[in-house]
């Protein structure tokens, strides 16, 4: 995707933030034993309160309650899932993403909340709003964008029962990842592997953990002022080991750059652009340009950086043109 | 489980659950998707998993997030109620793995009398499954204690 066709693709998911996925909608089915006790009995669960009537009546419960951990279940829509999904308006968003190349589809994150027990003869009303779509994003699974819906859950009296809000990653599978030779060992595969953990030293760690903060800083001479870039214990023009350091603006210029293009790195996104990058404060620094076609850059090139989280583990500062 | 509901004033932060293992076989992931009305193909057929960019079918969120409650609830016994889960997850869990669940008390709301619960899932090959927290209220006995 050139720098344009991603701005037009992101303007038109963004166009979805705020949409209701559909109307309020009744669960296919009322809050009942049968379903709770086909849940409990794959769950392994032995909490009387689900299944047993005779404890439940005695208990403070009342009743047979279900596990609070059902209620999106009872908002499901059941086999059609498999082969002939609702056309709604989260699944015509996914079909944008599907179309740009992010057909991955993964859930990240759940957040719920659960007003009261339901019990079985309750009705399940759930309504669903698409909240937000986050930046791109590098993850393990690949390159993509988190999708954040909130349902409100409330019962046959209008009255809520329950909240969740959804997290799922769209994203373009990782060739590293594709594992489809039809491995059939019981033990899965390696690893997935993410980009070389940075070397941490007595004279550098500081230096990456401001990265993992979100900063890059820059080492000064306490008492010459001189600045230095990658850092060391000493002060190259006046041999002081005396130093703090300043934030860098990451507003800089491509020194030099080359393209790696083989062997491929496992962890590593392709295309794969280093440079060297001259700060405006006046240091180098050796970091990634992104955001553009690789053939779009240059020496002299203006650039922005911006600490990004590339993998699951990795914080880095990466450069983008300036425009 | 435990038949025994604790009582708040019982639990103190920092107390740990007994740990919960669990064998994940196709029969689980597939059996549990079903049962939770999930029929998206990636948790019941493994060509669709395997498109998705792994090498077989994998647990739904729905399932994760069942766990994350019966491991608390398995604790606190059935006159607790669970208030809210919230859950982050990590690397998939396929047939073959071993999930282990492990948890600590990490606060207690004396007004609600709800205690909040830190949750770790890890399977054997690739770790962090799952981790979260879970919110559930424990009966407060009427009898306050005098010192």
């Amino acid at each position: 995707m050139t720098p344009e066709e991603r701005k037009a693709f992101e303007d038109k998911v963004h166009a979805y933030v705020g949409r209701e996925v559909n109307a309020p909608q009744k669960g296919k089915d009322d809050v009942n034993k049968a379903m709770i006790r086909h849940w409990a009995e794959v769950m392994g669960d032995e909490n009387p309160a689900y299944t047993d009537e005779e404890y439940a009546a005695k208990s403070s419960k009342g009743g047979i309650i279900a596990p609070p951990s059902m209620l999106q279940i009872w908002s499901m829509e059941g086999y059609p899932m498999a082969h002939n999904p609702s056309q709604d308006v989260q699944r015509e968003l996914h079909n944008v993403f599907d179309e740009h190349g992010f057909a991955g589809v993964l859930g990240t994150n759940t957040s719920a909340e659960y007003y009261r027990d339901l019990r079985p003869g309750d009705e399940v009303h759930a309504h669903t709003v698409i909240d937000k779509i986050s930046e791109q994003k590098a993850t393990q699974r690949g390159i993509g964008y988190f999708i954040e819906t909130v349902t409100n859950f409330t019962d046959q009296n209008d009255e809520a029962v329950g909240k969740i809000i959804f997290r799922v990653l769209k994203f373009t599978p990782n060739d590293s990842n594709d594992a489809t030779g039809g491995d059939d060992s019981d033990d899965g595969m390696p690893e997935a592997p993410t980009r070389i953990a940075s070397p941490r030293g007595h004279d550098n760690k500081w230096w990456w953990d401001a990265v993992d903060e979100g900063k890059v800083l820059i080492q000064r001479c306490k008492s010459c002022q001189t600045l230095r870039h990658p850092p060391r214990p000493m002060c190259g023009e006046c041999q002081s080991i005396e130093w703090d350091s300043i934030e860098s603006t990451l507003d800089g210029e491509v020194f030099s750059f080359t393209e790696l293009h083989y062997p491929k790195f496992p962890g590593y996104q392709y295309p794969l652009v280093c440079a060297v990058i001259s700060l405006g404060e006046g240091t180098r620094i050796i970091s990634n340009i992104v955001g553009c076609e690789p053939e779009d850059v240059y020496i002299g090139m203006k650039v922005k950086g911006k600490v990004e989280q590339v993998d699951e583990k990795t914080m880095l500062p990466q450069f983008y043109p300036a425009d | 489980m435990n038949k025994e509901t604790l009582q708040y004033q019982d639990v103190a932060v920092g107390d740990k659950l007994p740990p919960l293992e669990i064998d994940i076989s196709s029969s689980l992931i597939i059996g549990a998707a079903i049962a939770s009305r999930d029929f998206t193909p990636v948790h019941h057929d493994k060509k669709a998993a395997q498109e998705c960019g792994l090498p077989d079918v994998f647990m739904n969120i729905l399932t994760s997030n069942g766990f994350m409650g019966r491991f608390v609830t398995d604790w606190a016994g059935p006159e607790s109620t669970v208030k809210g889960i919230d859950i982050k997850l990590g690397a998939p869990n396929l047939p073959g793995f071993v999930m282990t669940v492990t948890g600590e008390v990490t606060a207690k709301n004396d007004d609600t009398g709800v205690v909040e619960v830190g949750v770790m899932g890890e399977n054997n090959v690739w770790g962090m499954h799952m981790g979260g927290s879970v919110r559930i209220e424990l009966p407060k006995s009427d009898q306050q204690g005098e010192v």
